[in-house]
């Protein structure tokens, strides 16, 4: 009997059902047959097959390492009952589907899905079945491995798959900035061809081991500096970088790399409202909008357009305005907290949303219809129009965004803010204002957020109330906290995964909040301090952790 | 001291200013409104009972948020989507094929009863899911993490569902039964108005004899008063917990099939508007209490009826309709500025607020 109790079927079957569901659900909602197109080596493997193999996988690896050292054989067999009873839960799937109409009902069930899961074999699921187990047993054989090795393959194939991911782009960009034979030596029909991938997952393994080993990479390149020279030379180089970025990245990367930044703009604004004051702002949305209309009615030249005013002198006016109506809508919510908070922001939010799109305003901000004509900003005779000029103008937005908050970050404001998300009470009684230092956090976020709208509608051209839903609300504050709150660094890399990523993988797009969703709770049950932490947050969440090791 | 005293009474001053002006909206409006008399009474009447309907479904998921809140002093953010998810995956799934198969109009009282028992029954599973996996395991967490996870669930299920049965508006079945109108005093009342009021009144009485007769109700009453004194009595705190978030999903399971038989459609983003005026209901009623979610909604459902015509209308704003929603939300924020504890509700406590 004490096997069975070794092999603990309660959570055996735990894990079974949920990784049943999972494969169930990303083949009923849609997911497997919208990836299904999408090789990520040329005619061997699609998104779709790592998206219904890539649970099963991951949970018999998660069972063989929770499985103690001396019975590494049970554990194996864990993850064999686990890729079969998929696998029959699956075939099962796959032969209701086949038999009966279920498409009336869950529509994206098509027989495209089923061709796609059944591997264009006419045959049923058995093939499927196979497979699962075969997934099953290599993500348990993987744990099985030496911890090096593991990484190293780990790595080698995230490597190799996202080069694959992002194949069109690569293709495009080393066909204009090299040559195209090469572009087509290593990629074919938006994918890696094979040998190339097998070269490059190789490659990367290898370098990624002898790492680890210690045998490559940690002697230092480059004369010794002093750290105050380092630190120049760091920013000369960046700051270089960043200023050929557009040339490497062509037109489309750059129109990306733009939208990333008006987002990590608005990140940074809304940093320091939830992430260092730790006030909870659904209604971020609304500041963005504030900005984007005031600079479309000061700069428009249609016949909404107010002044005409150029886009230089109509920006300072526009986070203005913008950090005004934060310090105006921050005022009657300043006795709130926590999650009061955010649904009377987030009904702030729905009443200006609604308020553009309605009739009574309509004679000054154009409803539905929104205000169009607003033009490029100038600098001389010549008007910013392509992507790569008006990479410059947000570049310098977020510099200055940047600047400021580090600046605002490590004074005696930051700390305050910090003090009062700690504990309102305390923060008082140590003499802190509540009010200034609320509404002070309110209005700095806010400008940020308008300098992100002026610029965004100067770049678009025209303005739409729909552009300023809920949405944008939720985008940012996921990004912040998948960066991390309170950490300037984890914005700029929550807004290159949130907001970047999505516009290269476009197939997504229709499960992209999906995917928030499941980010935000897995973020928070995981790893609430985010991916690139603040040291303050990290602290606080850990906090406990050593106190309970210590008794 | 005399620094913060300034800006204290600076920004009071901010908040009676706003405080006037609408009340002079509301007074103005209204009775310009009077005086000028567009509507006949039949209007009105049609306006009040439609506005008791509409509130009946609010304070039916009124109570989900009430209850969670009483328990956990949590707002569960994603409690429009248990509303959403039932009665959206039991029109596709049920009502749809029933009516294909002609069994709804030969015998609609089995089939709604039918229709209901899913749209509850899969409320439910979504609530418990969501609380075991994304509430538990924060219950000690700072404040802004569950409520983080709630926003995140809110939207993985909607986007969930509209995976499953499409992004489109489907509509709901006609029952032939429930079409046409019925008299009532002197005036005509729609069949589905009679049938949502009466839904809501018995399944309010059958909630308040379960919260405070059975065991399991006492036992969530215990737990909304002292979770460690209830868990030394020997209630198990967290089946307790979920029995709370399943007794809520089960009132938005009964909403949400009322709300099908008004409204005639089911769409993937359903709960979201509802929810946050459900929320507003609660509060409306003071969070935390039962009668004061119902008294919340009805007053919500009404306010929301007559509103664009009674005060907006005769202040010459185009299209008043439009603002309809801009009432119900201007009512959440001010309520939560204004008087957090509810319009019924005693002070609450300042960790609450």
């Amino acid at each position: 009997m004490s096997f069975f109790k070794d092999l603990d079927l309660r959570k055996l079957g735990m894990q079974l059902l949920v990784t049943s569901i999972i494969t169930l659900s990303v083949s009923a909602i849609g997911m497997v047959e919208l990836f299904g197109g999408r090789y990520v080596i040329t005619g061997l493997f699609t998104m779709a097959q790592i998206l219904f193999l890539g649970p099963t996988a991951f949970f018999a690896y998660r069972a063989v390492r929770e499985t103690p050292g001396s019975q590494k054989w049970l554990g194996l067999l864990k993850a064999l009952l686990l890729g079969v009873s998929v696998g029959l839960v699956m075939f099962a799937f796959v032969w209701l589907a086949q038999n009966f109409n279920v498409r009336s009902i869950f529509i994206n069930i098509s027989p495209r899905l089923i061709n796609i899961l059944t591997f264009e074999h006419a045959g049923g699921g058995t093939t499927l079945l196979i497979t699962l187990i075969g997934a099953a047993l290599a993500g348990g054989a993987l744990a099985m491995v030496p911890t090096k090795l593991r990484n190293a393959l780990l790595l080698g194939a995230s490597i190799t798959l996202l080069v694959g991911l992002l194949s069109e782009i690569l293709s495009e960009r080393l066909r204009s900035l090299f040559s195209s034979q090469l572009s087509s030596a290593i990629f074919a029909s938006k994918a890696l061809l094979l040998v190339p991938a097998i070269v490059l997952f190789t490659l990367a393994s290898a370098i990624s081991f002898l790492r680890q080993s210690g045998r490559i990479g940690t002697g230092k390149i480059g004369p010794d500096l002093k750290p105050s020279q380092a630190k120049i030379v760091r920013t000369a180089l960046i700051s270089l970088f960043l200023l050929v970025l557009p040339m490497l990245l062509g037109s489309y990367l750059t129109e990306v790399t733009n939208n990333i930044g008006l987002f990590f703009l608005m990140g940074l604004g809304l940093n320091i409202v939830v992430g260092l004051a730790g006030l909870l702002d659904l209604g971020y949305v609304a500041f963005f909008a504030i900005g984007a209309y005031t600079m479309a009615a000061l700069t428009s030249t249609g016949h909404l357009g107010l002044a005409e005013m150029s886009f230089w002198v109509a920006l300072p006016i526009c986070v203005a305005v913008a950090a005004f109506a934060g310090l105006i809508l921050g005022m009657p919510v300043l006795r709130m907290r926590g999650d009061y908070l955010a649904i009377v922001t987030l009904g702030f939010g729905e009443i200006i949303r609604i308020l553009a799109l309605s009739d009574l305003m309509k004679p000054y901000i154009g409803g539905a219809q929104g205000i169009l004509n607003i033009p490029k900003p100038m600098v001389g005779e010549l008007a910013l129009i392509r992507p790569e000029q008006m990479y410059y103008v947000i570049l310098i937005g977020v510099a200055i965004a940047m600047f400021m908050s580090t600046r605002v970050r490590d004074s005696q404001i930051g700390r305050r803010w910090m003090a009062m998300r700690e504990d309102e009470d305390v923060a008082e009684a140590m003499g802190i204002n509540l009010v200034n230092t609320k509404l002070l956090a309110f209005t700095i976020g806010a400008g940020f957020s308008g300098l992100a709208g002026a610029i965004f509608a100067s770049k678009l051209g025209s303005i739409f109330p729909h552009s300023f839903n809920l949405l944008i609300s939720i985008n940012v504050l996921s990004l912040i906290i998948v960066g991390g709150l309170g950490s300037i660094p984890g914005t700029l890399v929550g807004a290159i995964i949130l907001v970047g990523l999505p516009e290269l993988l476009r197939e997504f797009a229709e499960f992209r909040w999906l995917a928030y969703g499941v980010l935000l709770v897995t973020m928070m049950l995981s790893r609430p301090e985010g991916f690139i932490p603040s040291e303050v947050i990290k602290r606080e969440l850990h906090a406990g952790d050593e106190a309970e090791q210590a008794g | 001291m005399r620094d913060r005293l300034r800006n204290l009474n600076f920004i009071d001053l901010f908040l009676w200013v706003v405080r006037a002006a609408i009340v002079a909206v509301i007074l103005v409006g209204t009775v310009k409104t009077i005086l000028s008399n567009p509507y006949t009474l039949r209007n009105w009447e049609d306006f009040i009972i439609f506005g008791i309907a509409q509130g009946s479904m609010y304070a039916l998921i009124a109570i989900g948020y009430t209850l969670v809140y009483g328990v956990l002093q949590m707002i569960n953010f994603a409690h429009g989507e248990f509303f959403m998810s039932g009665i959206f995956a039991s029109t596709s799934a049920v009502a749809i094929p029933l009516a294909r198969a002609g069994y709804l109009a030969s015998h609609p009282i089995p089939s709604l009863l039918l229709i209901a028992l899913c749209s509850i029954l899969i409320s439910i599973a979504i609530s418990l899911l969501t609380e075991r996996i994304a509430y538990r395991p924060l219950r000690h967490a700072p404040r802004l993490m569950p409520l983080i996870t709630a926003i995140g669930a809110s939207f993985f299920w909607q986007y969930y569902f509209r995976g499953l049965f499409g992004s489109q508006v489907i509509p709901f079945p006609d029952i032939p039964q429930l079409e046409g109108t019925v008299p009532f005093l002197h005036t005509q009342v729609l069949k589905s108005h009679v049938l949502v009021i009466f839904v809501t009144l018995v399944v309010l009485i059958g909630l308040n004899f379960f919260i405070s007769r059975t065991r399991p109700g006492k036992a969530i009453r215990a737990v909304a008063e002292n979770k460690d004194v209830a868990a030394l009595m020997g209630i198990n705190v967290n089946r307790t917990i979920s029995l709370t978030f399943a007794t809520g999903a089960a009132m938005a399971g009964v909403a949400g099939m009322l709300y099908a038989l008004v409204f005639h459609q089911v769409h993937f983003f359903m709960g979201f508007i509802p929810g946050i005026k459900a929320f507003t209901a609660a509060v409306l009623g003071g969070i935390g209490s039962i009668p004061g979610a119902a008294v919340g909604g009805l007053f919500l459902g009404l306010f929301e009826s007559l509103g664009p015509s009674l005060f907006l209308q005769s202040l010459g704003i185009p299209a008043f309709n439009q603002l309809k929603d801009v009432i119900a939300f201007t009512m959440l924020v001010l309520v939560l500025i204004f008087r957090p504890q509810g319009i019924v509700g005693e002070r609450l406590k300042e960790k609450k607020a």
